[in-house]
């Protein structure tokens, strides 16, 4: 390109998609559009006709207004002052839009990501002289309780410190000097589309804890793993992904809502700022980012939003923390894509979605992982994305596109959710390919016993699902009296270990030990229930056993020790006394 | 104004128009007939050479002759207090003889995105005297419920009912019902207005008629007329808006016209593969506003197509709603009304509204309890259908009869009987307590001990 023109014009407007000439541009630049300078994209070019994507609504914009290019790609603004914000989808904090437009969402208005005023205490950890490069951390910010570790930006060019500051400054003053002459601030920014370097991706072999019984307990994710959770509507995608953006045990949460119901994210906004960490204490608002771009935002910063919430959990799996990143719904990503895929006049692939879904699809779980700093630290990015295919069935593309990348498949049920089993987490369709990877972590922080009990419990599972055809065809009470216990282990297993009320006060959360214990007890009863079989008790009594039926309420009690050992001493004297008596 | 007529193209609702100076997208344009009559349209596609016109009645009459217009601002409404008590066309003209609307503002019909920031959670109780809906799927002020039902289902009746009934308890603020028909017949249209008349709703509601006959085009503008005066009444004035859009289907199919008159790449079952932004950009205008004292609750009613709720028009809906009430044929043929099939039932903002402080404290662990009871007894029916009632087990009838009781004495009430919240809470623990109390899993031991029927004769 010769002359390089800046300014070019508008030819056609058709939605969120419109197509300038005269204009010199390179793909995924950002680009003014109109005479009221709406953000927008680079995403074709074809001949003269330069194709972008607006973030904003297109109504009124007419041919012939100005386009105007800055050159740059969409980035993100990275430093203090992330944590607690809720942005659009390109990082418009949707606070300070309510300050600049009011309460609703109008055009035409940018707000960059961080305050550029507010002052924060830097700490220096480095000193003049010392050697540094792209990644290294040369100072601190208490941010919230959360420490913000000031690196050197990847792009920045290795050298010693010339100078280094201590003290309080805005995000955009200069803090160190490099004698290459590169000036550091606490801020940099970052291109959304393009993965942030680190030196090398690890195995994931510690457990990402959920506090959700059936998925540390029968599917449990790694840390820096990748999981996906189909199902149709009111499943429970969403109760899944906020009760692990609560309670897993990631230091940073970063959560999008990419598509979904604005009600939701107000629900997330008003309900974490109240909630506690429970390994910390500290309000769980304060280790978390949110991203809403709700169904009714516009598309194209919809398609955006997924980008600009990873480069955030990148940036402070950089300062070496564990984050983990819901997506909540990676489907209505995927039809964003295809809404301005079919705008472009692209081929269509299956059903429409654009051929090169599968592509982006895996480029973006490829995100996650557990690795080892540019500083030489361990920092994780767990990617845990929801998908709604339509009408529940997942042979569509995008479920089946995504069940290719990630390593954890919890599959959500409508039979389940109807009747209430939550969370409707089809336990023999589900699967996670970190049993092996994490079997050393629970045996040695756990407990030894912990994969049997889990080898247990999943085969009692499954043998109940064989015996529930027979019960369709015959009836229960046909099957021997072996099987009718299993059933019945298998109810407890499903009614007290497999369900969890995400909104009783207790049961929301359940620490490893307490999930342990409730495996035991009923371990216990089954192993006891077979032995009395043995020595000539009946199965109705074996079943009805009194002492069992408290052992549901274990869930709402938080200190449940004393309560559960109660329980298995009275199983224990009630089956002595069976025995005895048969 | 100028007027073009360089019509180039007309094909189904769609009009092309060339040699135009710049015209803006989706800008509103008028189209005169040779014969003089007018008819409006919007601008979808826009460029130097052509631009698309969406017209928002038949297209019959347009040709070459026809002036075009372009008007330089895109869809706006007048929209005013006067407008409670008006009857309006669906495309916003009045119907009932009366005057124009004297506009206190006029409003851009597509309407903002509410900024999540600015929402306010909604977490008020709204009563609705059913008990089905409010033990079970709680509605609750600003929220987006809507009714999935099957033609010849008696979904009119029941959204009738809970406008009619739906209060909140201890309020008298001021409510408005903003009504939109898209599509339905006259028969029901009489039957609405009619009840409209006779409870006096009309004097707290704005009304908007597109019946069958009426374009169908028109109804892709008629909900957004009726949500923005919704939430001109709602954030501006103040009002607690009762929004009942039907039926959502017709629109849908409207919109998948104008798709096919694109010859756009069609999504599932030749629905436009943007569908469900667009239902969003309607179902989304609810909700509550941070430090405004009205709000918007959405009850639209769609039948489904084939009573199949996979089908795209349910399936996109249920994907943005807050919720849904299933309304249930094998139900309304055992003449149970109202018919509302409670487990693919849901109401997503129920937990915000219920239990201590706002209903009773029992209230979400009785509901979770009368639907595992009745789910399991649903299940049984299968089962007795194949190996007989004998061959079960004690604990299994126990439930296959709940599951009738629940039909017959929960599900099952007056099209005029209004229950309390206490009145539905105490007939779910009624039917409870023929359920032996170890099997009652989903309630804590001190609730039973509060409220099961057993503890609390003693205790009386
Ligand atoms: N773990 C859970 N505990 C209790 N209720 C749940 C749980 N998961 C889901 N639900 C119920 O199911 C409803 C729908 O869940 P949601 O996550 O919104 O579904 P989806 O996102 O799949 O549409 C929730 O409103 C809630 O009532
Ligand atoms: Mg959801």
């Amino acid at each position: 390109m010769e002359v390089k023109r800046t300014k070019g014009v508008l030819k056609r407007i058709a939605g969120p998609v419109v197509t300038a000439v005269n204009l010199d541009a390179h793909m995924y630049d950002v680009v003014k559009v109109g005479d009221e300078q709406l953000m927008g994209e680079v995403i074709k070019i074809k001949g003269e006709d330069i194709i972008i994507q607006v973030y904003e609504d297109t109504s009124g914009i007419k041919p012939g207004e100005p386009v105007e290019n800055t050159g740059l790609s969409l980035s993100v603004e990275l430093g203090p002052g992330l944590l607690t914000s809720i942005y659009d989808g390109i990082q418009r904090p949707l606070e300070v839009l309510v300050e600049k437009m009011g309460d609703f969402i109008e055009r035409g208005v940018t707000a960059p990501g961080l305050s550029h005023d507010k002052k924060w205490d830097f700490k220096p950890v480095v000193k003049t002289g010392d050697m540094v490069s792209p990644g290294t951390i040369i100072g601190e910010v208490q941010e919230t309780n959360i420490l913000h570790k000031v690196m050197v930006p990847p792009n920045v060019e290795a050298g010693k410190i010339k100078e280094i500051k201590s003290g309080s400054f805005t995000i955009d003053d200069i803090i160190c000097t490099l004698d290459n002459g590169a000036e550091i601030a606490m801020m940099h920014k970052w291109p959304v589309r393009i993965p942030r370097p680190f030196t090398e991706k690890l195995n994931p072999d510690i457990p990402l804890i959920t506090g959700q019984r059936i998925l540390d307990g029968l599917f449990p994710i790694a840390k820096g793993g990748t999981a996906a959770i189909p199902g149709p509507f009111g499943s429970g995608k969403t109760v899944t992904q906020q009760a692990l953006a609560k309670w897993s045990d990631a230091e940073i949460v970063v959560y999008i809502g990419c598509g979904e119901r604005g009600n939701e994210m107000t629900e997330v906004l008003t309900e974490f700022p109240e909630l506690e960490d429970p390994k910390t204490g500290k309000p769980l608002m304060e280790r978390t980012v949110l991203i809403a771009n709700t169904s009714n935002m516009p598309v194209a910063a919809r398609e955006a939003s997924v980008y600009t919430g990873i480069t955030i959990a990148e940036y402070f799996r950089d300062m070496g923390y564990d984050v983990s990143l819901m997506a909540d719904s990676t489907s209505r990503w995927a039809e964003a894509m295809r809404e301005i895929s079919s705008r472009l006049e692209e081929m269509p692939g299956e059903e429409g979605y654009p051929a090169y879904l599968a592509a982006r699809l895996s480029e973006f779980y490829e995100r996650a992982g557990r690795v080892h700093t540019l500083n030489k630290d361990y920092g994780s990015v767990t990617v845990i994305g929801a998908v709604s295919p339509p009408g529940g069935d997942f042979s569509e593309p995008v479920t089946q596109n995504t069940l290719r990348i990630v390593k954890c498949f919890w599959a959500l049920d409508a039979k389940l959710s109807q009747r209430r089993h939550f969370p409707a987490i089809n336990w023999l369709n589900s699967y996670s390919l970190y049993l092996d990877t994490l079997s050393q972590y629970y045996d040695e922080k756990v407990s030894p016993e912990w994969n049997p009990l889990r080898t247990w419990a999943m085969e009692v599972l499954q043998k109940e699902a064989e015996l529930q055809e027979i019960v369709q065809l015959v009836g229960s009470d046909a099957l021997p009296d072996e099987e009718q216990i299993t059933i019945e282990v298998a109810r407890m297993l499903r009614e007290i270990f497999l369900q969890q009320n995400a909104f009783d006060a207790v049961d929301t959360y359940c620490d490893m030990t307490k999930q342990f214990d409730i495996l035991k007890a009923i371990k216990f009863y089954s192993d006891q229930a077979y032995a009395a079989l043995k020595t000539g008790v009946m199965t109705a009594q074996i079943t009805g056993l009194k002492a069992k039926n408290d052992l549901p309420q274990i869930k709402y009690v938080k200190e449940y020790k004393p309560e559960i050992e109660g329980i298995v001493k009275a199983m224990e004297s009630e089956f002595t006394k069976l025995r005895e008596a048969a | 104004m100028k007027e073009y007529r360089t019509i180039s193209q007309v094909a189904g609702p769609l009009v092309f128009v060339e040699k135009t100076e710049p015209v803006g997208y989706q800008e509103l344009v008028n189209l005169v007939l040779a014969d003089g009559t007018e008819k409006r349209g919007q601008v979808l596609d826009t460029s130097d050479e052509i631009v698309v016109v969406q017209v928002f009645e038949t297209t019959t009459g347009i040709g070459k002759d026809t002036g075009v217009r372009f008007t330089g601002e895109t869809i706006k409404m007048p929209v005013g207090k006067d407008m409670l008590g008006r009857i309006l066309s669906g495309a916003g003209k009045p119907k009932d003889g009366g005057p124009d609307i004297v506009p206190e503002k006029r409003l851009e019909i597509t309407g903002a995105a509410i900024n999540p920031w600015a929402r306010g959670s909604p977490r008020q109780f709204i009563q609705t005297g059913i008990s089905t809906i409010d033990l079970t799927n709680t509605l609750v002020r600003g929220q987006k419920l809507p009714i999935f039902s099957g033609s010849g289902l008696p979904h009119n009746e029941i959204a009738l009912q809970i406008a009619r009934q739906a209060k909140v308890p201890g309020s008298d603020e001021e409510f408005a019902v903003v009504f939109a028909a898209m599509g339905i017949t006259k028969e029901e249209e009489n039957q609405f207005m009619a009840e409209f008349e006779r409870t006096g709703a009309l004097e707290h509601a704005v009304v908007f008629l597109n019946l069958a006959d009426d374009p169908a085009v028109e109804r892709i503008i008629t909900p957004r007329l009726a949500l923005t005066t919704a939430e001109y009444l709602a954030f501006e004035l103040g009002y607690h808006v009762l929004v009942i859009l039907t039926d959502m289907t017709n629109y849908c199919e409207a919109l998948r016209q104008i798709g096919a008159a694109r010859e756009e790449v069609p999504g599932r079952r030749g629905y436009p593969g943007y569908m469900y932004t667009d239902l969003a950009s309607l179902y989304e205008r609810a909700g509550i506003i941070k430090g405004k004292k009205g709000s918007v609750t959405q009850l639209s009613i769609l039948t489904m197509p084939g009573d199949d709720i996979t089908h795209p028009i349910p399936d996109l809906s249920g994907y943005i709603t807050e919720g849904q009430i299933v309304v249930n044929r094998d139900l309304h043929r055992k003449g149970i009304y109202p018919p509302i099939n409670v487990l693919p039932s849901l109401s997503r903002l129920m937990n915000l509204g219920i239990g201590k402080g706002f209903t009773r404290e029992d209230h979400k662990k009785v509901s979770d309890q009368l639907y595992a009871g009745y789910a399991e007894g649903v299940d049984l029916r299968g089962l007795v259908a194949i190996v007989g009632k004998d061959a079960l087990s004690e604990r299994d009838r126990g439930f296959l009869e709940f599951a009738e009781m629940f039909e017959n004495r929960f599900v099952r009430q007056g099209k005029d009987e209004d229950r309390t919240i206490d009145e539905s809470l105490d007939l779910g623990w009624d039917l409870l307590k023929d359920i032996p109390e170890e099997q009652l899993v989903r309630i804590d031991r001190e609730l039973i001990q509060k409220y099961h029927p057993k503890y609390r004769k003693k205790a009386e």
